[in-house]
């Protein structure tokens, strides 16, 4: 399901909105977080504050405490950018007239997903040498008459279906609230038009219903970008330390 | 906005196959956005957070530093106090020594100069006691003799006649005067 192209105009492959919003995701955060951090100060002034807020909850809240350490710092700058991307483009789809959260497209949701694939295993693989995939797929502490069920379970789960689920979590949950909203829409826009006064009534309930899924929606948006950083830091922190789990 | 349902569901398509072209895109701008990231936003902002600490830290720092001279100062002035008080408490006791030691001397020195001025005047009273009964003598063995001579008319220019009478007559009032005396 895509939408018209702009250039060439309604052609089926072309550049997008969908485009045009992503690459003005970039334009929005690297603009706001350079003018944050522009004029540092010591006392922050609002701006300053407001991207140290921001900047301090990826930090702290995300890298810090799931992966901790010394080493979380590595990796502030990927859990800061996934999660202010995604983030963003979430949101576009609770602003009037844009309406169009960015991985409501697949696409966007499988190369992100793959990005924090291939991060992880690099990670563990460069931490633990080849050995992190025994150490990924077989489980200490399990008797030897079980493993040959639970390896291939810890193969699948860990190396298919993870990276799977993390992309098909964020877009699954961007394209339903995209289309409950448009469907709500244009379930109002068909009831408004009825001649039955009565048919023409039920429309308001649909209207309240759209706006508590709107609100659901809004949360939801805000959510997803947070579950998709938090896991991103969960895997980095199982791959680095793969040996104690 | 039908339209566009309508054209999404009849188009048939599966939304989990992607477009190559968004996902060139969202790879394109995600990488941008962590260049950017790395480069200049976490470096700027953790530097803030760094001078921050610093900052905080520095401070409580110099706070201990000062504090802690603060205290060694104090240590300080009350060993200097109570070495002043010790130094004032000898110097006192060392003074009231030294002034019993000069009272005594004094008064010693004092006692001797007057024994001394005592033992003086005796001996100078003694002695002028001693020239005036010599001139006495002299003189009134003169003026007695001169006197006589005028009474008993008798030329008494014998000299020994005249000592002799003299002698004889202040021994005699030497006697007296003794026998007064007792």
């Amino acid at each position: 399901m895509h939408l018209p192209a702009i250039l060439p105009w309604g052609a089926a492959d072309g550049f997008s909105k969908q485009m045009l919003l992503v690459i003005l995701s970039v334009v929005i955060i690297a603009t706001f977080f350079l003018l944050a951090a522009r004029k540092q100060q010591l006392v922050p002034g609002k701006l300053q504050f407001a991207g140290e807020a921001a900047y301090g909850f990826v930090r702290n809240s995300i890298a810090k405490d799931i992966i901790g350490g010394k080493d979380f710092m590595k990796y502030v700058p990927l859990l800061f950018s996934l999660f202010f991307f995604i983030l963003v483009n979430n949101i576009y789809g609770a602003i009037p007239l844009i309406q169009l959260p960015s991985f409501s497209h697949v696409g966007g949701a499988y190369v992100l997903a793959a990005i924090v694939y291939l991060t992880w295993i690099a990670i563990g693989v460069k931490k633990n040498g080849i050995k992190y995939f025994k150490l990924a797929t077989v489980p200490t502490g399990v008797p030897v008459y079980i493993l040959p069920i639970v390896i291939p379970i810890e193969i699948i789960s860990n190396f298919l279906v993870r990276p799977v689920t993390h992309s098909l979590r964020l877009f699954a949950t961007m394209l339903a609230g995209h289309l409950i909203v448009m469907i709500a829409g244009s379930g109002i826009e068909y009831l408004v038009m009825q001649e039955n006064v009565l048919l023409k009534g039920t429309s308001v309930l649909v209207l309240v219903g759209a706006i508590a899924m709107y609100m659901l929606e809004a949360l939801i948006m805000a959510l997803q970008a947070y579950v998709f950083t938090l896991l991103t830091a969960i895997y980095i922190e199982g791959a680095l330390h793969a040996d104690s789990h | 906005m039908n339209q566009t349902i309508i054209s999404a569901a009849t188009e048939g398509t599966n939304p989990l196959v992607p477009n190559p072209w968004e996902m060139g895109v969202v790879l394109a701008g995600f990488a941008v956005l962590f260049y950017i990231v790395v480069k200049f936003v976490v470096p700027m902002f953790e530097k803030t957070f760094a001078e921050r600490a610093e900052a905080i830290e520095g401070g409580i720092a110099k706070a201990e530093k000062a504090q802690a001279e603060a205290s060694a100062a104090l240590e300080e002035y009350k060993q200097q106090l109570t070495d002043a008080r010790a130094e004032a408490n000898r110097i006192r006791e060392e003074a009231r020594a030294e002034g019993a030691q000069i009272l005594a001397d004094l008064k010693e020195k004092a006692a001797a100069e007057s024994a001394r001025i005592t033992a003086h005047a005796h001996a100078q009273i003694e002695s002028e006691r001693q020239a005036a009964v010599v001139s006495l003598r002299a003189e009134v063995g003169t003026l007695a003799t001169t006197l006589a001579s005028r009474i008993v008319g008798e030329s008494l220019s014998d000299d020994a006649r005249a000592a002799r009478v003299v002698d004889r007559f202040l021994a005699d009032l030497e006697n007296q005067n003794a026998g007064a005396a007792k």
